[in-house]
């Protein structure tokens, strides 16, 4: 397989003492389309900071290949609470995903603008380009989200519960999305989830997270083994 | 009309307030928008409270007020916003320690030098005969500094508003931008002290950008108008407090709060009719 572009290293995290993941080891390589999976409070989006760097592990190591930086990452997050009261146009929302390709300009360029625009198009959100982003439903809101990542994307693509708020329909152009992304445009994605069916469909690789590493490896494998099994079947309930 | 402005602008220091006033609502107004949306409200108020006990002490060395004021205040700034995201005491709760605190020795070293005088009560209250020439040449150079800075970093400032985690995923500088947004908040904090009071100063900073919200939806119209509905408040209120003698700070408050009422009702009416 091609080089590794995120190592783990035996990586454990803690919040004010209490360790939230523990020995986590897993690469993720270019072109790969990895799903991590768990329950809830099961260290994902903990593990997601730290790719992101938002948050140092306290023991091992999560090491970037050379030719990765960190604005290479584009980032799906989850909405936060101050958007729900917060005045910003749908335009104004996506347009934060443009900065990430600016060296030290103030103002937005006009590939930056037409970035914006194309991104607006692909989640089909254009014709809310000028509506209030907190007037919009969730899914809506989650669509103008994954915009603004679409909008910033490199290389890497990260994504904090992709599904959230979306409707089945929303849901599987979200995914046929990514698989086009990966596929066509060889953008390497870890997508976050705890819908584990689906994303077990849709990814190459996972790795399963119950505060330590349940499983890493194919996506196939995964679900032949029991412990693929067991949440795959779970989740059908 | 026309011949009230003339008699205004023909008292010098009247002139000097009304430029000095304007370009600190303006500055007041657009980082207002961001600390409201931040949550950080009360830290205006807090700083207020840190300017009040710094001028005191000043006055008491009889040292030039702003030179003092403004670096204890930019460090209150840092401080207060580093502890509000990092601490195990709450940031408001934090905010009324140290700002009850410099009041308190604002007070004490007040009432053991120069009593409670005229000078202490402006800073409290305001006033607009307080500028000087080297106030007013120092007041213009760092508002415009704070407008010139905030137009630069508009874009950043606007995600690490929106969405600090994804701003700074994105390779954004978030601590070193909080660090500009806190340290041109003080400098705007005290450049308004001396005309508005300590006491009302903060009014300055959470009227425009509530206003604005009422009625508009997008940030960029919000910063517009609230740095609109801001100067034209101040202007207003000032014009005001001399035809009717009444004191700046409370009059400009005064429009501030009738035109939220205004916006206010506004919006109430456009939901009622969904227009």
């Amino acid at each position: 397989m091609s080089t590794p572009l995120i190592k783990c290293k035996n990586v454990s995290f803690e919040y004010d003492g209490n360790v939230v993941l523990e020995n986590i080891n897993f690469e993720i390589c270019e072109g790969d389309y990895l799903c991590i999976a768990g329950s809830n409070g099961s260290g994902k989006s903990t593990l997601i900071k730290g790719l992101l760097k938002l948050k140092k592990p306290f023991k091992g190591e999560i090491a970037f290949s050379d030719g990765l930086s960190l604005r290479d990452i584009s980032y799906l997050a989850q909405k936060t609470d101050a958007q729900k009261d917060f005045p910003a146009s749908v335009w104004e929302a996506v347009s934060c995903g443009a900065l990430n390709k600016k060296g030290f300009n103030f103002f937005f360029s006009k590939t930056d603008k037409q970035n914006i625009e194309n991104a607006l198009k692909r989640l089909d959100v254009f014709d809310l380009k000028s509506k209030c982003f907190r007037e919009l439903s969730g899914g809506q809101q989650q669509r103008v989200l994954i915009a603004r990542a679409i909008c910033s994307l490199k290389k890497l693509l990260i994504l904090d519960e992709l599904s959230s708020g979306l409707d089945p329909n929303a849901l599987n152009n979200s995914y046929s999305l990514l698989k086009k992304l990966n596929k066509e445009n060889g953008i390497t994605i870890v997508a976050v989830s705890h819908d584990v069916k689906n994303c077990a469909k849709a990814a190459d690789k996972i790795l399963h997270l119950a505060n330590k590493q349940l499983f890493f490896g194919n996506a196939q494998e995964y679900l032949k083994s029991d412990i693929g099994k067991s949440w795959t079947e779970n989740a059908n309930v | 009309m026309f011949e009230t402005f003339q008699e205004m602008f023909s008292y010098a220091f009247l002139t000097r307030a009304v430029i000095v006033g304007v370009l600190v609502s303006l500055c007041s107004s657009l980082l207002g928008v961001v600390l409201v949306l931040k949550r950080y409200s009360m830290i205006g108020d807090g700083l207020s409270h840190v300017g009040f006990g710094s001028l005191a002490v000043a006055a008491a060395l009889n040292i030039a007020p702003l030179t003092v004021s403004v670096p204890v205040v930019v460090f209150a700034a840092f401080l207060l916003l580093r502890v509000s995201e990092n601490s195990k005491i709450k940031g408001d709760a934090f905010v009324a320690l140290i700002s009850t605190s410099a009041m308190a020795a604002g007070v004490l070293v007040i009432s053991i030098t120069t009593g409670m005088n005229t000078d202490v009560c402006n800073y409290m209250f305001g006033s607009i005969l307080a500028m000087t020439k080297a106030d007013v040449y120092l007041s213009v150079t760092l508002s415009i500094c704070v407008l010139v800075l905030f137009v630069l970093f508009y874009n950043k400032i606007f995600a690490v508003t929106f969405d600090e985690t994804f701003a700074k995923a994105s390779g954004v500088k978030t601590g070193a931008l909080n660090a500009l947004i806190a340290a041109l908040t003080a400098i705007t904090v005290v450049l308004g002290m001396r005309m508005m009071g300590a006491l009302l100063i903060s009014s300055l900073i959470i009227f425009p950008s509530l206003t604005s919200m009422r009625v508009f939806k997008s940030f960029k119209s919000v910063v517009i108008s609230s740095a609109l509905i801001s100067a034209i408040c101040f202007f207003i209120g000032v014009t005001g407090s001399f035809l009717y003698s009444t004191p700046t700070g409370a009059s400009i408050v005064a429009v501030n709060a009738a035109v939220f009422c205004i916006f206010a009702s506004i919006s109430v009416i456009k939901r009622r009719f969904a227009l």
